[in-house]
């Protein structure tokens, strides 16, 4: 069978859906939001802020290697999840991201 | 939040730090102590019996028929314990003496402290008839929640003195209980001191369509009742039966314990960008109490908005331990009424109305404001945090409005 990265690996998008300064909201059982910088690079982080509840993939603001939450400001670095300011005070679960030729997957 | 930085050594840093106030500046403060690493005695004392909880749950969550009615707190006992924070509810300090570096509480306490974190807030503003009358409301503390919620029935009267957040937050808590609602406005038009006549509108008129009755441009003359709250006479002449009164017409920063101690105390402590306060070294301010120089706006402003008082600790934190300055926020506030997040970035009382689209009315508003120059300077939006989230960024870039609305999508 396959190896363990690619047997729980998921499709989120091809390349040519998720613009530059985007996040997009990859379903599936444990939900994962997308996110591709500015600089084009991908990452991706739990779906939902750790603060309450809101959907990072639907709403959310990149800026340079953070990500913010629009509900109350919180920032989130992309690379490891951890809070940057209030009122977060819990890191971000973060993903692997796997870009193969146009398919972008995420490890779960 | 941030690792600590190996040069300074926070571990070893044995200043006693006292926190006056335990709601969301006080407490995110220690919280932001801890993460930095400092390992030195911090207490903090609360006037209140509550363990902390947040405050904008009072006029939201806390009066909707669908909660408990409980108050939302602001850490767990778990996390107080893992924080190493002594922390004295029920002790309202009453007195400070900067030059012996002591605090009294209000049982006669001495707290001795090498570093003070003022963060004792706001309390709301009453009107004068109105203390000590039953049925009569401000919303400021779990307390007052707690009791207007009880008072919350179908086909009861309320009136609502002040239209601004909290009294329009209240009204569309109390028209979900089916309460017939009456919001009495001293200015024409609702809010147009800090978003304008237009925007002002869209949002009072939330209270028409949602059934409850703005009056505006008419003030309270007198609360009627001997015991109990039974009507308002209104400065028109008219009179309203009531069965409550909710009034919400601001707050004034809660610096009367700071009498006779020498700070610069006027509308708020005044302290530098930094948040020490002026004049006092290892005297800081932090959240509604404080008016800071702003690093935006270069000259002082005191901001009662929730995440203020959350970046008011992360930089109170650091200016005590020397660690790097935090990356400095926009003002930023929302509201919750009648079922729709209204948020502004920014400060829109700096400017004029410069773009609009859509209304309250469909749910989806978008305004944003300029200042002389053509460059942004704060927007609101109703239901639509995308929109913000641009708007946020042009704020903070200095955008040009005609700019920013070239590059906006028809559709938003
Ligand atoms: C009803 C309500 C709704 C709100 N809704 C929103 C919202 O939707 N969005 C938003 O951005 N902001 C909102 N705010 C504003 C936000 O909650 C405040 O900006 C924030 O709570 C400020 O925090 P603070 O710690 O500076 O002050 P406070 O929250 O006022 O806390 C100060 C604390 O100090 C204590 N204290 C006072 N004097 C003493 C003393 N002498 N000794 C010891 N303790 C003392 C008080 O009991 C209090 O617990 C709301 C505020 C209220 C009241
Ligand atoms: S829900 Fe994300 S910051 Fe509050």
């Amino acid at each position: 069978m396959e190896g363990t990265t690619t047997m729980n690996r998921r499709f989120a998008c091809t390349t040519g859906d998720l613009d530059p300064g985007e996040s997009m909201t990859v379903p599936g059982e444990v939900k994962i939001a997308l996110h591709r910088t500015e600089d084009g690079e991908f990452f991706a982080t739990a779906d939902t802020c750790s603060h309450e509840e809101w959907s990072l993939g639907e709403d959310s603001d990149l800026e340079d290697d953070e990500l913010i939450c629009p509900l109350h400001m919180a920032r989130f670095n992309l690379r490891t999840g951890e809070p940057t300011c209030f009122p977060a005070t819990i890191a971000l679960k973060t993903y692997a991201v796997e870009v193969e030729g146009d398919d972008v997957y995420v490890v779960a | 939040m941030s690792s600590p930085d190996p040069t300074l050594d926070t571990a070893n840093d044995t200043r006693k730090v006292l926190v006056v106030g335990a709601s969301v500046a006080g407490v995110r403060t220690v919280q932001a102590l801890r993460s930095a690493g400092f390992t030195g005695v911090i207490t903090v004392l609360g006037a209140e019996r509550h363990f902390p909880y947040d405050k904008p749950p009072i006029s939201k969550e806390m009066l909707s028929s669908e909660s408990t009615g409980e108050p939302v707190p602001l850490l767990t006992e778990d996390d107080v314990a893992k924080l190493d924070v002594e922390l004295r509810l029920g002790a309202a300090a009453v007195r400070l003496d900067p030059a012996a570096k002591v605090v009294t509480t209000e049982d006669g306490e001495a707290h001795a402290y090498d570093v003070l974190v003022i963060a004792t807030g706001a309390s709301a503003r009453n009107l004068p008839s109105g203390e000590g009358l039953a049925g009569v409301h401000t919303l400021r503390n779990a307390e007052d929640a707690v009791q207007l919620r009880s008072e919350l029935a179908p086909g009861r009267k309320a009136v609502v003195v002040g239209a601004g957040f909290i009294g329009a937050e209240f009204a569309a808590a109390a028209r979900a209980w089916d309460v017939d609602v009456t919001v009495v406005e001293a200015q024409p038009i609702p809010l147009a001191h800090i978003l304008g006549d237009r925007i002002g509108a869209e949002l009072g008129g939330l209270h028409e369509l949602h059934g409850a009755t703005l009056m505006t441009g008419v003030t309270t003359k007198r609360l009627v009742g001997e015991t109990r709250v039974e009507a308002v006479e209104l400065s028109d002449g008219r009179t309203l039966p009531a069965d409550i009164v909710v009034v919400g017409i601001g707050a004034e920063p809660a610096t009367a314990w700071l009498k006779g101690s020498g700070l610069p105390v006027s509308n708020g402590i005044d302290c530098e960008a930094s948040l020490e306060v002026t004049g006092f070294p290892d005297v800081y301010a932090a959240g509604d109490v404080a008016r800071p120089l702003h690093f935006l706006y270069g000259e002082p402003v005191r901001i009662e908005h929730w995440t203020n008082a959350n970046d008011h600790a992360a930089l109170v934190a650091s200016s005590i331990l020397g660690t790097p300055v935090p990356r400095p926020a926009l003002p930023y506030v929302w509201s919750d009424q009648y079922g729709h997040r209204i948020q502004i970035i920014g400060l829109p009382s700096r400017g004029e109305l410069v773009l609009t689209r859509g209304s309250a009315a469909t749910g989806n508003l978008v305004a944003a404001y300029a200042g002389p120059d053509g460059v942004l300077v704060g927007a609101l939006v109703l239901g639509n945090p995308r929109m913000l989230m641009k708007c946020r960024k042009a704020v903070m870039k200095s955008v040009h409005h005609a700019d920013f609305e070239r590059d906006l999508p028809a559709a938003s």
